[in-house]
């Protein structure tokens, strides 16, 4: 494990320009994810914010190869670099499929949960930013209730968000971890380990957006400690059916208190319309989650 | 000794696909087209055939894989009908906007709803305008070598083949075929020289998002915009004449029987009266062009293998000499008329053939398409070119209810 920043790969693999918005969570994970995987990656990306980031034709501020893929196609075409690489003798790359929340709890779920059940030999990362951002916004299976999006302008989110984990952890792959920008040496360290496991292996990343959050661009990091300190997004390794919490979260459930989520709430804007009963309801949700969590970790 | 085997459609477009050595399968079972999935698992399990076969979960997904397959340098084939080649949709445009010279087949089937499994062309008809060159055949030696073709002219355009065939009346019809032998396959066949490298020495993003106009690199060389690739792949296809005629001639020099490249003919030189479609529907007209003849009615046949590049400049002059020109087809466009007589018409505006031109709706969701009813339309159409009551119409063939 890297216990500390400076054991961390010093190459840059995004050159300053990217398209991505000032404060992008997406874009601190994504440095750090190419930074563990290094050079022999091939990422697969499908229409989303991620897609802009690598910038418009003919110019690239990103320096792995990359392949847009159409916006319901992440895993198939993962699975089809996986299954070229193989077959033209190239074993020693990697192939990294990264989507938004739309482009798998949503309209990719189809073809990544195929390339999972198939353990194709690729990383699928999906950064969550929880709502569609490229088309500005609109509400997915991944936006959590209380939140307004344009699709949800006046009456805010109405359901909770899937829990994608316990979806990736019914494939039965060897490998699912959540990580957060915010605490990059963690992600930097499970990205590195991913990529020694051979089959399907999943990382969620949570992805604080400012526009889409409504939060100042100064408070990305801010945000996304908050979300893993009020177990919104616990931090967690699940290798072969067995749960352990990581990092921050492991601490939070050693001492058994963890803070409300009013504190992460209050600060974002897309939460301005929440009622108090939502409030509620989404607390419980993230107790009954937490509580879950802890259990098997402890088990 | 040449191999001569009895054998369906489906099984000699698998021995065709194996023999030119694709190095990534993708493919979903559907009706008639399972036994090419269902053979090409074998032949990979069996190690006849060295490839990786991606087992998906469905039509988008396999050309998903085999998209990025083939950007990553390897050779590709699938094969779908119906209903899973319009859930492949959106994946046909990406693959001819990619310029992947992608190999499918396609066992013509109507589409639901209704559901139908059986013969028409209304698949492949509606994806006409995604980018793809489509190949049709006659019969189950046309489609062992059209396939074989189909990658030396996708290879050479980098553009995607679809080689169509019918469901059931070929797909699942035994027949004698020559399967040619592996060594003369390859001597015809170079192998795959992919246009883009993902490469971690030369990174690049394929496929970003491009601007209306054209916009310079880091270099300060001026690249092109959307419409200028656009414009390339239009080209690309209008290339793909030459190629595709031209790989058909040198086919038939090296193996013995030519498809015809774009067209082919049958007793036209003298013909006054033409009939013309795609597939085995067109091969069977030729039996109605012999009777019509034993009649004493100068009849004759143009096939249109390739719809798309659409061969004006040979229909134009395949039916030079016609006075009325017949069109069968299985597929439509509703609210209008058949496909190929609407292209066909076009095709033949301001070359000086002025023949009327009879649409004929046949064969659709599998309805029999009859001889007789072939020449009964044809004695009809040919009573009213005599009394100028033959305008460009279209009739329906063996099909009841209202006119
Ligand atoms: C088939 C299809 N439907 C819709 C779109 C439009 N579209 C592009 S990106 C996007 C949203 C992406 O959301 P997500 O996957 O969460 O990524 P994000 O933009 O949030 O980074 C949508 C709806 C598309 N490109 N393709
Ligand atoms: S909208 Fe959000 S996720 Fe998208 S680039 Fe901007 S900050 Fe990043
Ligand atoms: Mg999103």
């Amino acid at each position: 494990m890297q216990d500390n920043i400076f054991k961390v790969n010093e190459k840059e693999y995004i050159l300053p320009g990217s398209r991505a918005c000032q404060g992008c969570g997406l874009s601190i994970a994504y440095r750090f994810i190419l930074k563990a995987l290094r050079e022999n990656t091939i990422v697969s990306i499908p229409p989303s914010c991620l897609c802009v980031l690598h910038g418009l034709y003919p110019s690239t501020s990103v320096i792995v190869p990359a392949i847009n893929s159409a916006f319901a196609s992440n895993g198939a075409s993962a699975s089809g670099l996986v299954a070229a690489l193989k077959a033209l003798n190239r074993p020693d790359m990697t192939v990294l499929a990264l989507s938004g929340d739309g482009g798998t709890y949503d309209i990719g779920i189809q073809s990544l949960s195929g390339a999972a059940e198939r353990n194709t030999d690729f990383i699928f990362a999906c950064y969550d930013n929880e709502a569609y951002m490229n088309t500005g916004t609109q509400r997915s299976g991944s936006t959590p209730l209380g939140a307004v999006t344009t699709t949800t302008p006046v009456l805010t989110k109405q359901e909770h968000k899937k829990d994608f984990i316990r979806i990736m952890e019914a494939h039965n792959i060897p490998y699912i971890a959540t990580v957060s920008p915010a605490f990059p040496i963690d992600l930097y360290d499970k990205f590195v380990k991913a990529d020694r496991i051979k089959g399907t292996r999943y990382i969620h990343i949570d992805t604080p957006c400012p526009p889409g959050w409504g939060y100042p661009t100064k408070d990305t990091v801010k945000i996304g400690k908050m979300a893993v300190e009020t177990c919104m997004f616990p931090l967690l390794e699940i290798e072969d059916g067995k749960l352990r919490l990581t990092g921050r979260s492991k601490t939070l459930a050693e001492k058994g208190k963890k803070p409300p989520i009013i504190e992460y709430v209050e600060r974002q804007m897309r939460f301005r319309k929440m009622s108090i009963e939502q409030l509620n309801q989404l607390q419980a949700w993230v107790d009954r989650r937490w509580d879950d969590l802890v259990r098997r970790a402890g088990d | 000794m040449s191999d001569v085997r009895i054998i369906t459609g489906n099984e000699a477009a698998a021995l065709a696909v194996t023999l030119c050595e694709p190095q990534v399968l993708a493919a979903y079972p559907i009706t008639p087209q399972t036994k090419i999935a269902e053979l090409l698992s074998e032949y990979t399990e069996k190690g006849i055939l060295k490839a990786e076969y991606v087992r998906v979960e469905s039509e988008h997904s396999a050309l998903s894989v085999l998209i990025a397959a083939s950007t990553a340098g390897a050779r590709t084939f699938t094969a779908t009908c119906s209903n899973g080649l319009l859930y492949m949709h959106e994946q046909l445009h990406w693959a001819a906007g990619s310029r992947l010279p992608i190999v499918m087949c396609c066992v013509n089937r109507g589409v639901g709803a209704p559901w139908s499994i059986f013969n028409d062309q209304q698949d492949a008809m509606s994806q006409r305008d995604t980018g793809w060159i489509q190949l049709y055949c006659r019969d189950n030696q046309e489609i062992i070598d059209t396939v074989i073709q189909a990658y030396r002219i996708a290879e050479e355009v980098y553009v995607p083949v679809m080689v169509c065939y019918d469901g059931f009346i070929l797909s699942h019809t035994m027949m004698p075929v020559e399967v040619p032998k592996g060594e003369e396959v390859k001597g015809f066949l170079p192998p795959y020289r992919p246009h883009t490298f993902l490469d971690p020495e030369r990174p690049c993003t394929i496929n970003p998002v491009f601007f209306p106009w054209r916009r310079e690199n880091a270099e300060g060389v001026l690249c092109d915009g959307y419409m200028e690739m656009r414009r390339k792949l239009q080209n690309g296809l209008e290339r793909a004449k030459g190629v595709i005629a031209e790989t058909s001639r040198e086919y038939a020099e090296r193996f013995g029987r030519d498809c015809g490249g774009l067209i082919w003919t049958h007793r036209t030189e003298d013909a006054e009266f033409i009939m013309t479609g795609m597939g085995s529907i067109a091969a069977e007209t030729t039996l109605a062009a012999d009777l019509l003849r034993e009649e004493g009615v100068r009849a004759g046949v143009v096939g249109i293998r390739s719809y798309r590049p659409f061969p004006k400049e040979a229909l134009a002059q395949a039916m030079g000499g016609a006075k009325l020109i017949m069109v069968l087809e299985k597929c439509l466009s509703y609210g209008y008329e058949g496909g190929v007589a609407s292209d066909l018409k076009a095709a033949l505006y301001g070359t000086g053939v002025d023949a009327p031109v009879v649409g004929v709706i046949a064969g659709l969701g599998g309805r029999d398409v009859r001889i007789d009813d072939m020449l009964t339309a044809a004695r009809e159409s040919l009573e009213g070119l005599k009394s100028g009551q033959c305008g460009n119409r279209t009739l329906w063939l063996n099909c009841h209810g209202e006119e």
